[in-house]
């Protein structure tokens, strides 16, 4: 009897293998699955932003009915709360237990920070719509080879906006700027550009992030400049544009595009009407293909999208786009990396490319807060009206990559406040 | 029960996933400095709501030492742990100094403001900390075993944290901790019965400062990547939080307090999108019927129990509030 065993022993295992890799393979037979971790924040500052990211996915899902290019798309959604520590073991998460093959979402840029590294480690495409933390796709990005940026840095769109203050005549600026990242990298471009065309910013003043009292601040700023330039993020814009209008002050409000984020605008009155922000997106931009989705979008979820919404709905399309080229089948790693950098895309916001850091080139527009009725809406509502299409903005602007690679990241002290009083 | 609980931890480890074990090894890490906490509110009386400052510059050792100078990534890791004991030691016998002037709620106050200060130099000091953006590692220490493997590195953090374990425990058992007991009952009488009062209380601050360090070391190698967030005040009072939950004065309370409350976060989150609620809820509920904490609440009932009584007085006497004073 032992002998036999012995003897077969191979065999049976061969054919225990066999069917186990048959039973294995069957499912991904009858259709292939697309597994998507999507990691942001869903409670605490960010929650705001956080439901429009999710809701942006949801809505091109639903119009794919669930698929990208024949293959099931199963989204797990993970709550990071804005934590760099939680985004990690959540993203650990979605990739060991519910093994999916693409990490998307982060949404301050300490998460993306802390996902890009993990990804790479697990060797897993980490797709980021919203986290524009420069570096992730300047001076670091050669550490993650898988990380692909689907929104924007911080700095692309501000870079525009201080040319644009130039063309229009303002001289002296004062900043107002969350006290973190974000704030700091788009300052720091908004000033660089605007000094170079001539400009002066004379001083610079950083609330923290989630501050909504602005008493203290706006106290500080200077009467006589000819603009203020803000930096406003999640739960920090809607009181702004009101307090500010109320200490008297009369310089006229420009800023990143987030200050004026469509998901703000219903919270804010007339003293919003001239904002002028900077941004890849405007829900008021008068194309088919945006007209489509915000009308979708309102009337699935009863709101205006925003730029969170817009960059995640267009980060889904270009993931079903490189599927496609895939033929709809997971095409690994670094191949699907490689298809997604080579898939140019015509988006809500625009025409989209990747540069050679994987970060999109793209329209910057130039958006004033206007009252007024858009594409059929019965009632006047507050709208960012594109007043100018900057085509094919790169993250370098008009700087050249090696030169911009060479200064340092933008931050609290870069550039210095050369003209500070 | 202490050992029960132990051996159930050591032993679980085959029969779980990967996130479930990386919870239970962070669950650890947190709860070395939950028990430092312990050390601070439940033996000696002492509410700290700046114990994550610790945890911070632990982690922010461990972190800028293995990015910029490769230090920690092989034996020498552990020389980084001693570090990271010693520069939480060191913190706390500066902010002992400040602190300790105060009592009650002037000493949360004061321990509060001086976490606030470690927070703020985190963000602020972007040259050594990289602000904001924080700071990530470069990966596992490798010694004799790799500790990338998440098994090899729970058994390493448990490790420590049984040797922590059983250092305090020694600790308040011994005359020391009794004097701490004396001082959390009437700090007065302790003084007229001789006792150097506040050299008592410094001592065990810098103790549990220097818990505090070693699990920050523990905590940037755990999570890969450290930040301002880690010396917010909502850890510091997350902590505060689990021994309260757990049961304060009993050690294994606070690790109890701090496997419910991430778990709740972050692995119950996995599932609904209200885990708020539920640990809210756990919160209330736990004060409400048993404020002396999971654990006490627990001891309680065996003792009672073990008295052979019905509400026997022995148990009433041990869940005697805290000392007004």
């Amino acid at each position: 009897m032992k002998m036999h065993w012995m003897r077969f022993g191979p065999a049976v295992c061969a054919a225990a293998l066999l069917a186990a890799a048959l039973a294995g393979g069957s499912p991904a037979a009858a259709q292939e699955e697309l597994r998507i971790g999507f990691a942001v924040p869903l409670t605490g500052v960010w929650t705001g932003p956080g439901a429009d990211m999710k809701h942006g996915l949801e809505l091109y899902l639903d119009e794919q009915h669930g698929q990208f290019a024949g293959a099931k798309v199963t989204v797990i959604y993970e709550d990071t709360q804005a934590v760099p520590a939680t985004a990690v073991i959540k993203a650990q998460k979605l990739i060991e237990q519910d093994k999916v093959q693409i990490i998307m979402g982060g949404a301050p840029a300490t998460e993306g920070y802390a996902l890009a590294p993990l990804t790479n480690r697990f060797g897993v495409p980490y797709i980021a719509p919203v986290v524009s933390g420069d570096d992730l796709t300047q001076r670091e990005k050669a550490k993650y080879p898988l990380f692909v940026r689907t929104g924007w840095t911080s700095s692309q769109t501000t870079h525009v906006l201080g040319q644009w203050a130039c063309e229009q005549g303002i001289k002296r600026v004062s900043i107002v700027a969350a006290d973190y990242a974000f704030g700091h990298e788009s300052a720091g471009g908004f000033q660089q550009v605007f000094e170079d065309c001539g400009g002066k910013v004379v001083q610079k003043i950083w609330p923290p992030l989630g501050n909504q009292d602005f008493g203290p601040f706006l106290a500080q700023i200077k009467h006589d400049v000819d603009a203020v330039f803000t930096v406003l993020v999640a739960n920090m814009p809607a009181q702004f544009a009101k307090q500010y209008k109320a200490a008297g002050l009369t310089p006229r409000l420009i800023g990143q595009g987030t200050s004026a984020d469509e998901f703000v605008l219903p919270s804010m009155g007339d003293e919003a009407l001239g904002y002028v922000t900077v941004l890849q997106y405007s829900a008021a931009l008068e194309t088919p293909k945006n007209e489509a989705f915000v009308k979708k979008f309102r009337a699935k979820f009863g709101k205006v999208p925003g730029y969170y919404a817009e960059t995640n709905y267009t980060s889904a399309q270009w993931i079903d786009e490189a599927m496609k080229k895939a033929g709809g089948k997971w095409p690994g790693s670094k191949e699907f990396v490689r298809l997604m950098a080579e898939t140019r895309l015509d988006s809500v916001r625009g025409p989209l490319r990747f540069d050679d850091m994987m970060n999109p080139i793209q329209n910057v527009y130039i958006r004033k807060v206007e009252r007024k009725r858009m594409f059929g809406y019965p009632d006047a509502e507050l709208w960012n009206t594109v007043i100018k299409t900057v085509p094919a903005v790169s993250q370098f602007w008009t700087y050249g990559k090696e030169k911009f690679l060479q200064q340092q990241v933008y931050n609290r002290d870069f550039p210095p406040c050369r003209f500070c009083e | 029960m202490t050992a029960a609980l132990l051996g159930a931890l050591a032993a679980a480890v085959p029969f779980v996933n990967g996130f479930v074990l990386l919870l239970l090894t962070k669950t650890l890490v947190f709860g070395i400095l939950a028990m430092s906490v312990d050390l601070l509110i439940g033996y000696t009386g002492l509410a700290s709501m700046g114990q994550a400052a610790y945890l911070a510059v632990g982690a922010y050792l461990a972190a800028i030492l293995s990015v910029r100078y490769g230090i920690g990534l092989g034996c020498d890791f552990f020389w980084v742990l001693a570090g990271g004991l010693v520069l939480g030691a060191a913190l706390a016998m500066g902010f002992g100094l400040l602190a300790l002037r105060a009592a009650g709620v002037y000493f949360l106050m004061i321990t509060l403001a001086l976490g606030m200060v470690v927070w703020g130099l985190a963000y602020r000091w972007n040259s050594l900390t990289g602000g904001d953006n924080g700071i990530n590692l470069p990966g596992w220490p490798v010694c004799g075993v790799a500790f990338r493997d998440p098994v090899a590195d729970y058994y390493l953090v448990f490790a420590l944290f049984v040797a922590v374990l059983a250092g305090l425990f020694i600790l308040v058992r011994s005359p020391f901790g009794l004097t701490l007991l004396g001082i959390r009952e009437s700090e007065t009488r302790m003084r007229i019965l001789g006792y150097n009062t506040w050299l008592h209380k410094y001592l065990v601050f810098v103790i549990a400062g220097a818990c505090g360090g070693m699990a920050g070391v523990l905590w940037a190698q755990v999570n890969q990547i450290v930040s301002p967030q880690d010396a917010l005040l909502t850890n510091s009072v997350d902590a505060l939080l689990m021994v309260i939950l757990g049961g304060s004065r009993t050690l294994v309370g606070a690790v109890i307090g701090a496997a419910i409350v991430l778990f709740v976060r972050e692995y119950f989150s996995t599932f609904v999108t209200w885990w708020l609620y539920v640990l809210g809820a756990v919160y209330i509920l736990t004060i409400y019927y048993m404020p002396e904490g999971i654990l006490g609440a627990v001891l309680r009932l065996g003792r009672r129990r073990r008295a052979g009584g019905v509400g026997g007085l022995p148990a009433a006497a041990s869940a005697s509030p805290r000392n007004p004073e």
